[in-house]
């Protein structure tokens, strides 16, 4: 009996003292909920956001953009631009280690540089204008090119789809094979043994990472690990999600749907932040392809028929979300905010887009809309461009699908009654959106573009011209060129601007507005 | 016994071979690439195309079916398209939480079950079987992400009980593992309960008004003793029946209750798949999954035979 006794009283020791190990552990671990299930680990393989989210703990970037979206140093000491702006020489910040110990070289980061420019679109335009990367010594290395180009360091400091830097023999993986390496030199270090796809991920703070001296700023400055671990949770049902964070359970909520903010709101425990002061941007993409919308009269009756109000009422709901309207193509409150040419489109005008319909030479065949029922969203986007065709007399055929089929049907090049489409939507955000070169739904070299194959060689010629230029009195009247002419050719229609906020639990400080959700800077308390 | 199992095995060769035509075929022929959930949301058609050829997506898909079948007979399920990890190992990470929660169910089930199955047979007609009976229609009709819901709300957020989500493995913290399964456990036991009293009802009410249990009564043997030893064990067939295929139905994932709490099981790893367009893991979950079938209702078949010593293989 004393024997069962003694045994009783160690094993409920062993309980309670693994309890206070637990509650210290999860002291020291903030626990996020993420948009989507982390399963590709290379984020030069894919343009998932939730891979860049990942790249982001564990890689360093050499430049990274801050609050005014201006490109500071962040791996780099510091850089020279040369030969009349034909070599671009940066010098790394000393003692860069990665995560196994190494020094990071600058083999290591032209290695990167390489595999980024070979996949990325923006890495792409560098790679034309690039003659070579070469190392100058053990610190140094020179971006030497063939013609001039203003978006050397955007480009380095690109946010999404980064040029992140990897050790040279993981860099050195072909562009068309996934890497499954997560050796970088970022604050976090990724636990691979603790990762369980489709539920967990696990990052442990990185003890050997030095961080900038300035503070954090947007992506620039200093990244401080300031919690122990960073456990990523896939929750699938946002219920179960907000549950889970009303109790407690875990500290950040980093997407949560639009219509659980108020709820959020009213909950003393939890705050509500916007971390993305740009937000995103609605995109209505007809297919230049094929008729109607090969005529650009087709695509501006569309955008005639774009209230963007109606679309925010009912996708985002919440007017302190979202503005009325924004007629620029690059953000509005972003570096290059102008809505001109956007005058017309103000207001809906029926009679004109049928007018313009017809000029277009369109006569009532079906126009295919491809309609996403899985994303809450896009669903309500679409039924509301649905209401807005069919008063103007269009004959609309929405077909239902989910997601993963929408994006192999937009991929489709056949003509729309035979497996392609007239009309997807979907949206884009950051940065990236607020630049010319880099905004996705906005490149219209044809067949080079993204689906839906916006085509306008004089589009292309001056969003290259912009590119040329660094300095932002030279860009600037090229800026309203492209902006008149893109809301004639119509790329794309916006069709509204609003953000998506995060929740954290209270005691949640020092979250970062960095355009997207980092795990750097912030403190539980 | 062993020459009918070993035919039974054997059986289920081309059963299995049938199942692999018919699943390849089904995901080639959907709608959906890989390649194009892959490559992102931002992706230019260069980028899917060169996705798609690396896959070898893009090759015949007689080719591709055979290279899965030889494969396959070697035993290897493949990989994942996005992970590049062994869909057999993908599978066995899910195994523990979806077996503790197929074990848990039906022991919650058949503890409340089948005491609330005869007490209905045997007070027919009364308020009990009455109210035996409507409670069962009540939670085989409510949804299970519902109760889910309520059971959050109730135990979770308002008296802060139990966790709201998650699984913690049995090795790792015995204690959290079951605080963990209490939650879906309730809210999916619940309706089999409700299944296996209505199935215990039925055959128990069949049985009792047999020759063989009016002659026990009329031995003067105990009521308890002619309920469960005479009239529960020859009602039982069915309800094994019963018990086996939810047991199948269990392992072989329950989707909404895994997602409702959070649990890591081969419910949530085949929605997820299936979602993905993720090929080879559809494709080896659900043989996997037949080949559960199979066994389950050769295991059921067997079980017979001790229970009715009429029943000979």
């Amino acid at each position: 009996m004393k024997r069962l006794l003694w045994a009783s009283a160690v094993a409920v020791g062993l309980i309670m003292g693994s309890g206070v190990a637990k509650a210290q552990d999860r002291a020291r671990t903030l626990r996020a909920v993420v948009h989507a299930n982390l399963q590709i680990l290379d984020p030069f393989w894919t343009t998932a956001f939730i891979t860049g989210r990942h790249a982001y703990l564990i890689y360093d970037t050499l430049y990274g953009m801050d609050s005014h979206f201006a490109p500071k140093p962040q791996m780099a000491e510091g850089h020279e631009v040369l030969e009349n702006g034909m070599v671009y020489r940066i010098k790394l910040r000393p003692d860069l280690r990665f995560h196994d110990g190494s020094a990071v070289r600058p083999q290591d980061v032209v290695a990167s540089l390489k595999r980024w420019m070979a996949r990325d679109p923006m890495g792409q335009q560098m790679a034309a204008v690039t003659a070579s990367l070469d190392v100058v010594d053990e610190r140094t290395f020179d971006i030497r090119l063939k013609e001039r180009w203003g978006m050397v360091l955007d480009a380095l400091a690109k946010p999404s789809n980064a040029p992140f830097i990897m050790p040279e023999r993981v860099a050195q993986t072909p562009a068309n094979t996934q890497s499954t390496e997560t050796i970088g030199s970022g604050p976090f270090m990724f636990v691979r043994d603790e990762w369980k796809p489709g539920n967990r991920v696990l990052y442990r703070r990185n003890p050997d990472y030095k961080p900038r001296s300035e503070p954090a700023d947007y992506l620039s400055g200093g990244k401080r690990a300031l919690v122990e671990w960073v456990e990523w949770l896939y929750i699938p049902d946002h219920n179960t999600a907000l549950a889970a964070l009303t109790s407690g359970e875990i500290d950040y909520f980093e997407a949560p749907p639009l219509d659980f903010i108020p709820v959020l709101q009213r909950n003393r425990n939890i705050r509500v932040i916007n971390i993305d002061s740009l937000g995103t941007q609605g995109v209505v993409r007809p297919n230049s392809l094929y008729p109607p919308f090969n005529d650009i009269r087709a695509r501006q009756a569309l955008a005639h028929l774009v209230k963007q109000e109606d679309f925010m009422r009912v996708v985002v709901g919440n007017p302190d979300l979202y503005r009325q309207f924004c007629g620029a193509f690059f953000l509005c409150g972003s570096g290059n905010p102008t809505e001109v040419g956007s005058e017309p489109y103000r207001q809906p005008d029926v009679e004109k887009a049928k007018q313009l319909l017809k000029e277009a030479g369109y006569n009532g065949e079906p126009i295919v809309v491809l309609q996403p029922t899985d994303r809450a969203q896009y669903n309500a986007a679409v039924m509301v461009l649905v209401q807005a065709l069919r008063r103007a007399g269009v004959n609309v055929d929405v077909q239902a699908m989910d997601w993963s089929t929408l994006l192999t049907r937009r991929a489709s090049r056949k003509p729309p009654l035979e497996g392609g489409y007239h009309i997807f939507l979907t949206t884009q955000n950051g940065p990236a959106t607020s630049l010319p070169p880099t905004n996705t739904w906005f490149n219209s070299s044809c067949d080079r573009a993204n689906p839906g194959w916006a085509c306008d060689e004089e589009l292309t010629k001056l969003v290259a011209d912009w590119a040329r230029e660094s300095a932002p009195e030279a860009r600037a009247p090229i800026l309203d060129r492209i902006h008149r002419r893109a809301w004639e050719t119509l790329p794309y229609i916006p069709y509204g601007q609003y953000t998506q906020p995060i929740a954290v639990r209270s005691n949640i400080h020092g979250v970062l507005e960095a355009g997207l959700p980092v795990y750097w800077n912030i403190e539980k308390r | 016994m062993l020459s009918y199992v070993i035919r039974r095995v054997l059986a289920t060769l081309p059963v299995m071979g049938v199942v692999a035509v018919i699943v390849f075929l089904m995901l080639r022929l959907s709608p959906g690439d890989p390649a194009a959930i892959i490559a992102g949301d931002n992706a230019t058609t260069a980028d899917i195309i060169m996705i798609r050829e690396r896959l070898g997506l893009d090759r015949p898909l007689a080719e591709q079916f055979v290279r899965w079948l030889g494969q396959l007979v070697s035993g290897d399920f493949g990989n994942s398209i996005y992970l590049e990890r062994p869909v057999l190992g993908l599978i066995a990470e899910r195994v523990e939480p979806t077996l503790a929660l197929a074990v848990s169910t039906m022991a919650f089930a058949i503890v409340l079950a089948l005491p609330m199955g005869v007490l209905a047979a045997w007070r027919a007609g009364s308020w009990i079987d009455q109210a035996i009976m409507a409670l069962s229609v009540l939670a085989f009709s409510v949804p299970v992400f519902l109760i889910g819901y309520g059971l959050v709300i109730g135990l979770s957020l308002e008296m802060e009980l139990l966790p709201v989500q998650g699984f913690v493995s049995l090795w790792d913290d015995p204690l959290a593992f079951l605080a963990h399964l209490v939650l879906p456990t309730v809210a999916l036991g619940l309706v089999y309960t409700a299944l296996l009293a209505r199935i215990t009802r039925a055959t128990m009410l069949e049985t009792l008004n047999e020759d063989f249990i009016r002659t026990a009564r009329a031995k003067g043997l105990a009521e308890t003793r002619v309920l469960i030893l005479h009239a529960l064990k020859n009602a039982s067939v069915p309800i094994v029946t019963t018990i086996g295929t939810g047991i199948a139905l269990l392992i072989g994932g329950v989707v909404v209750t895994e997602s409702v709490f959070a649990i890591p099981g081969i419910g949530r790893l085949t929605i997820d798949a299936v979602l993905q367009r993720d090929y080879p893991v559809i494709q080896g979950v659900i043989l996997v999954i037949a080949g559960v079938y199979v066994l389950v209702n050769l295991a059921i078949d067997l079980t017979y035979s001790f229970l009715d010593p009429r029943i000979r293989y």
